[in-house]
């Protein structure tokens, strides 16, 4: 399998905090890792490291085997649901297309495949029949969604998703899983961080334990050993943590 | 009534008003949408004192006072985009830094000539009757070169305002397209200062944007009804000025700021009374 996102020996420094220490990560075109690890563990870190938001100490960032510098339009970004103005007064469509805001350049206007690339994104996310509603009229699972159709209107190679199992509810987890499935089996990579074990335990092809540096990676199946997760989480009575991921004790 | 609205435009002087008014309405109507929606009002409050210094200094010095308050608001506007990088401070207390400071330096610098107060005051509240040929073409030209470029930019303005880390994410330059529109807004400041002053200035550039935001979901729409809110309280502000002798700046403010009312009330639907009607029917809205 080829090499979607590949992360080397990445080290990345907070202010005076060390908050990745050497993280190798790589996610195959249409394989979808789950980046779990409790708070402060660097997940989001991570992501907007490779993203090229935060400088990197040292190691790299590639996609498709090209540095990120270089191949930034290929990473779709979904970032968490704050991030986003709902207030502006932008329609479900025209907040889709800003996807495409780098694609189609300054100073130019959208052209045919810019709208046929948001027309299919709004399909993809069940958006059609919303297109012209204003953003700011839109439920919690609609605006998760309209964050997803953003990100695949601009056809990405590498979808990276922070956080979007966060205060959606189980119809909705279930509609992104959806969402993503078809991108992902048109060869997009995905690297979903989440606090939603059981979510990322049912989603995901491999999960990645991250604190600091990879903990453990691999098939969810595989990771059966509880050391392993109790050394992620920092925790000693894990009974719960354990129980919720069917580990055996 | 023909002749009632008529008569001030016999005198050269009221047309130029009604031209500068007009225009510098226009001109913040679109410049300023994006300040109401970003929440940039501070700044534009901001940006309106700062550029006193310069106006001070193109005095002093008896240079050209548009570009003296166009240096000094621009490099403020630049500082501010600068040490708010820092995130350590908040950018509200960066600019109250600034801000101060400006006015300050420009009290400092118009005291130290004979003339001090008839200055200030024409400083602080506009001449929009004492305008030359040449305020007139300033005005019409930098205006017409703001709103070409709010328009060409407005797509990434938009992505930038929605989202900025994803925009940045994207690779656009999120930090100078802050910048472009800190220096846009400065601009705007300055081609209207004549109009209603320094102090009154933000008026212009947020209540009728801010009245046409509780009008529409659209931007385009938002930044055409506040150009239309704008140029008719101008234009209203000047007619009842020449009839009763009344300070123009003033009346144009109280214009825009019985629309900006009204809009609040009355809006459809998100107006006070709107809101109260659909909350009766809450089933209708969904």
């Amino acid at each position: 399998m080829t090499a979607a996102l590949r992360v080397e020996s990445l080290r990345v420094r907070l202010g005076e905090r060390l908050a990745l220490d050497g993280v190798d990560l790589t996610v195959g075109a249409g394989e979808m890792v789950g980046l779990i690890g409790p708070n402060g563990a660097g997940k989001t870190t991570l992501l907007r490291a490779v993203l090229g938001l935060l400088p990197v100490e040292s190691g790299q960032v590639l996609i498709g085997g090209e540095p990120v510098a270089r191949s930034r339009r290929m990473i779709g970004y979904v970032p968490q649901r704050h991030e986003f103005a709902w207030d502006f007064p932008v329609t479900v469509a025209g907040a889709v297309l800003t996807g495409r805001t780098r694609a189609i350049g300054w100073l130019r206007r959208p052209r045919s495949a810019d709208r046929e690339a948001v027309d299919e994104a709004l399909a993809r996310a069940g958006l059609t029949d919303l297109r012209d509603r204003p953003v700011g009229q839109l439920s919690g699972g609609q605006r998760q969604r309209v964050l997803v159709a953003r990100a695949l209107a601009s056809r990405p190679a590498v979808l990276l998703l922070d956080e979007p199992f966060t205060g959606v509810d189980v119809p909705t987890q279930e509609l992104l899983t959806d969402l993503v499935a078809r991108p992902r089996a048109d060869g997009t990579a995905l690297l979903m961080t989440t606090h939603d074990l059981p979510a990322a335990a049912a989603t995901c092809d491999r999960l990645c334990l991250l604190n600091q540096r990879v903990v453990a990676e691999g098939p969810t199946a595989e990771l059966r050993d509880p050391a392993v997760w109790l050394r992620a989480f920092g925790v000693t009575s894990s009974d719960q943590l354990l129980t919720v991921l069917g580990v055996p004790k | 009534m023909i002749e009632i609205l008529a008569e001030p435009w016999q005198h050269v002087f009221m047309q130029r008003a009604f031209t500068v008014a007009m225009l510098a309405s226009v001109v913040c109507a679109v410049v300023g949408s994006f300040v109401v929606l970003r929440g940039m009002a501070f700044i534009g409050d901001a940006v309106a004192h700062a550029v006193f210094p310069g106006v001070a200094v193109g005095y002093v010095l008896g240079a050209n006072l548009a570009i003296g308050g166009a240096i000094a608001g621009v490099v403020t506007a630049l500082t501010i985009s600068v040490v708010s990088q820092n995130r350590r401070l908040k950018e509200d207390a960066v600019i109250g830094v600034f801000f101060a400071f400006a006015f300050g330096l420009g009290i400092v610098l118009i005291s130290t000539q004979g003339t001090y107060t008839g200055d200030l005051a024409s400083f602080l509240f506009g001449q929009i009757l004492g305008l030359s040929d040449g305020d007139v073409i300033t005005v019409a030209v930098v205006g017409a070169v703001l709103i070409a470029a709010t328009l060409l930019l407005r797509k990434e303005l938009v992505t930038v305002s929605l989202d900025r880390e994803t925009a940045a994410a994207s690779g656009l330059p999120v930090f100078w397209l802050d910048t472009a529109l800190y220096v846009m807004v400065t601009l705007a400041i300055v081609i209207s200062l004549q109009a209603v002053g320094n102090i009154l200035v933000l008026a212009l550039l947020i209540t009728p944007a801010a009245a046409a935001r509780m009008l529409t979901e659209r931007l385009g729409v938002m930044m055409l009804l506040a150009a239309g809110i704008g140029v008719a309280c101008a234009v209203t502000g000047l007619y009842v000025s020449y009839y009763y002798n009344l300070a123009s700046g003033g009346l144009i403010v109280l214009a825009l700021t019985a629309v900006f009312a009204g809009c609040w009330l009355a809006a459809p639907r998100y107006g006070l009374l709107g809101r109260r009607r659909q909350r009766a029917r809450p089933l209708a809205a969904t």
